[in-house]
């Protein structure tokens, strides 16, 4: 997949990504998606493309488990999101939502650049503004398997219960 | 082969496999909690993924908290469709006004030792306190254990924390916690667990225990562990019938990294807006004006830090003139143990505002909301931007006595100083 890297900073939490206050009043992530990150920056929600990528410094994601934070990134057509670093409840929730989570050294990468992420055999990101490499963590068997399906509820259709 | 962590341990027993971690292991859960805020995302889910029947209702639990009383016509909504829901499957469910979900599962014995407890909710680390593998799962995730009553986990490396020494006067569980976030940073632990013991142990009980084991996820940890010991059997005492087995490191376990928590060598702390880990010694903010002063939440919410707050309230001479003082017990339990012994009384004749036991202003879905430009002090876990419900005041976070000294003074004030 290649898309447009937008640009965030280290440790935002999941208040940050939707406040909570929102999901109050609504699940649906065509709704949500209209409130992205407004806490820190009003104008964003309207300026994503689908295709954009997340790009973020470390810890992205801590702070609540609610899951409306990563299926109105989701839903937000953003099918990847590119951190040093996940809160752990963001990064099982993406997996399960389909939304790739890669980890990965975010430093050299600036807001807009083109990135391309590489899903062959591990996980690759080539920064094609800079032509710059950056290597990423591989994810493990049962994580590829969900996230391959789609997220967790497409593999439940498919399988009923975990294939372990 | 090394021998194995807490929740290695745990977490082999589980899936049936020896666990170690960086392994990603399916495992068997024992309970799993959805509140108001995650168990109509499961239940969507759920359906989504074409589930029909509950595998085993008497592991799922629901808890209708972070919008009790709901505030909303939408939030009514999500609750009747929960009420549904759980009448259908057989699901128990705690009505509003019951308490917070991660406290009803403590004080209703379905985290015992060595089990494996998840809560679609990051605080379900709490019952770490009680020797149990707990940790906060999704909505999806929480749908997959409705239907097959199992989940996949990555099996965190270990930080082993000793504690050593006693808590002095004036210096509180919270006081602990609030120094390891700033010892270890918000994401010091991340995809790890903290595993505690050495010989503070026996210092601090249960009740205290679960504030550090809250407190777990605000350094990213997965759980916060505890062993079981005499204070732990104590408190499940007539809590519970489950069979249950303690469950100990080995001598040669591996950790990824061992912290020593001197405790009888801290003073009050307080975290800083907008940081869990913008931890400094109370003193250092001291004189800053407050506001608001919350005393609450499934961290500071329980029946002993609502004593400590009302001895330095009653100390101090009642609440300052232009501070707002809001009570939000925990549970119905701990809200009946106040008002059987005169606790709730003191407060409301000091001035107090009482709100429904739940999650109250915690996160700004029901209960007060602090007005632009105040300073609260809260005995919450948790102080990001807008957190409770309005970005434009700012939260510091303290134990029970702080909170309350603060609002004696109507500025941050160390305990110490009011109750001499
Ligand atoms: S009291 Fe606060 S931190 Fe605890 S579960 Fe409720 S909203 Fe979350």
């Amino acid at each position: 997949m290649t898309g447009r890297a937008r640009v965030f900073a280290s440790d935002i939490n999941t208040d940050y990504i939707i406040a909570s206050r929102r999901k109050r009043e609504s699940l649906d992530p065509q709704v949500l998606r209209r409130y992205l990150f407004e806490e820190l920056d009003p104008d964003f929600a309207a300026s994503i493309e689908p295709g954009d990528l997340l790009v973020a410094g470390k810890n992205f994601g801590c702070g609540s488990a609610m899951e409306v934070a990563v299926t109105a990134v989701a839903g937000a057509g953003i099918p990847a999101v590119l951190a040093p670093s996940f809160a752990r409840t963001y990064y099982r929730n993406a997996v399960n939502n389909g939304l790739l989570p890669v980890v990965c050294d975010t430093r050299a990468i600036h807001e807009g650049d083109r990135l391309t992420v590489l899903r062959d055999q591990g996980l690759a990101v080539r920064n094609e503004t800079t032509g710059e490499a950056i290597a990423a963590a591989a994810l493990p068997k049962i994580m590829w398997e969900i996230i391959e399906a789609g997220g967790l509820v497409p593999y439940f259709r498919r399988h009923g219960d975990f294939r372990v | 082969m090394a021998g194995k962590t807490i929740s290695e341990k745990i977490l082999s027993a589980k899936s049936g496999e020896d666990a170690r971690a960086g392994d990603v292991v399916v495992c068997r859960v024992d309970c799993a909690l959805g509140t108001d805020g995650s168990a109509p995302m499961a239940i969507d889910y759920f359906e989504a993924m074409g589930g029909e029947r509950i595998r085993d209702p008497r592991q799922i639990v629901f808890a209708l908290d972070h919008y009790a009383p709901a505030p909303s016509r939408n939030t009514a909504a999500l609750h009747q469709r929960m009420r549904e829901f759980a009448a259908l499957h057989g699901v128990a469910l705690f009505e509003v006004g019951e308490g917070i979900g991660h406290q009803l599962i403590v004080e209703s014995g379905r985290a015992v030792p060595g089990s494996l407890v998840v809560g679609a909710d990051s605080h379900a680390v709490t019952y770490g306190a009680l020797n149990a593998f707990a940790t906060g799962i999704g909505s999806s995730d929480l749908a997959a254990i409705m239907i097959g009553g199992r989940i996949w986990l990555r099996v965190p490396e270990s930080i082993k924390i000793t504690l050593t020494g006693r808590l002095p006067a004036g210096v509180y569980p919270k006081d602990a916690a609030l120094s390891l976030a700033g010892r270890l940073g918000s994401d010091g632990a991340t995809y790890q667990a903290l595993e505690f013991g050495g010989p503070g142990l026996p210092g601090l009980d249960l009740e205290d225990r679960l504030v550090l084991s809250n407190f777990a996820v605000e350094m990213g940890a997965k759980n916060g562990i505890f062993p079981a010991d005499e204070g732990t059997f104590a408190y499940l005492h007539g809590r519970t019938a489950t069979p249950f087995a303690p469950v100990t490191p080995d001598a040669d376990a591996r950790y990824s990294r061992e912290i020593s928590l001197e405790l009888d060598a801290l003073a009050p702390q307080v975290a800083l807006p907008h940081r869990v880990d913008r931890v400094t010694t109370l003193a250092d903010a001291a004189g800053t004006p407050v506001q608001m002063v919350y005393l609450g939440t499934c961290t500071g919410g329980r029946v002993r830090d609502f004593h400590q707050a009302r001895d330095v309230l009653k100390a101090g001479g009642g609440i300052a003139r232009g501070v707002q003082l809001v009570v939000t017990p925990a549970s119905r339990a701990v809200l009946e143990t106040l008002t059987r012994d005169g606790t709730l009384a003191d407060f409301i004749a000091l001035g107090a505002v009482i709100g429904t036991p739940g999650c109250g202003s915690c996160c700004g879905t029901c209960g007060a909301i602090p007005g632009d430009g105040v300073n609260v002090i809260s005995t919450a876990n948790r102080n990001f931007k807008g957190r409770m419900g309005n970005g434009q005041a700012a939260i510091y976070l303290a134990s029970p006595a702080s909170c309350a000294a603060a609002a004696v003074r109507g500025a941050i004030a160390d305990p110490r100083e009011v109750v001499p």
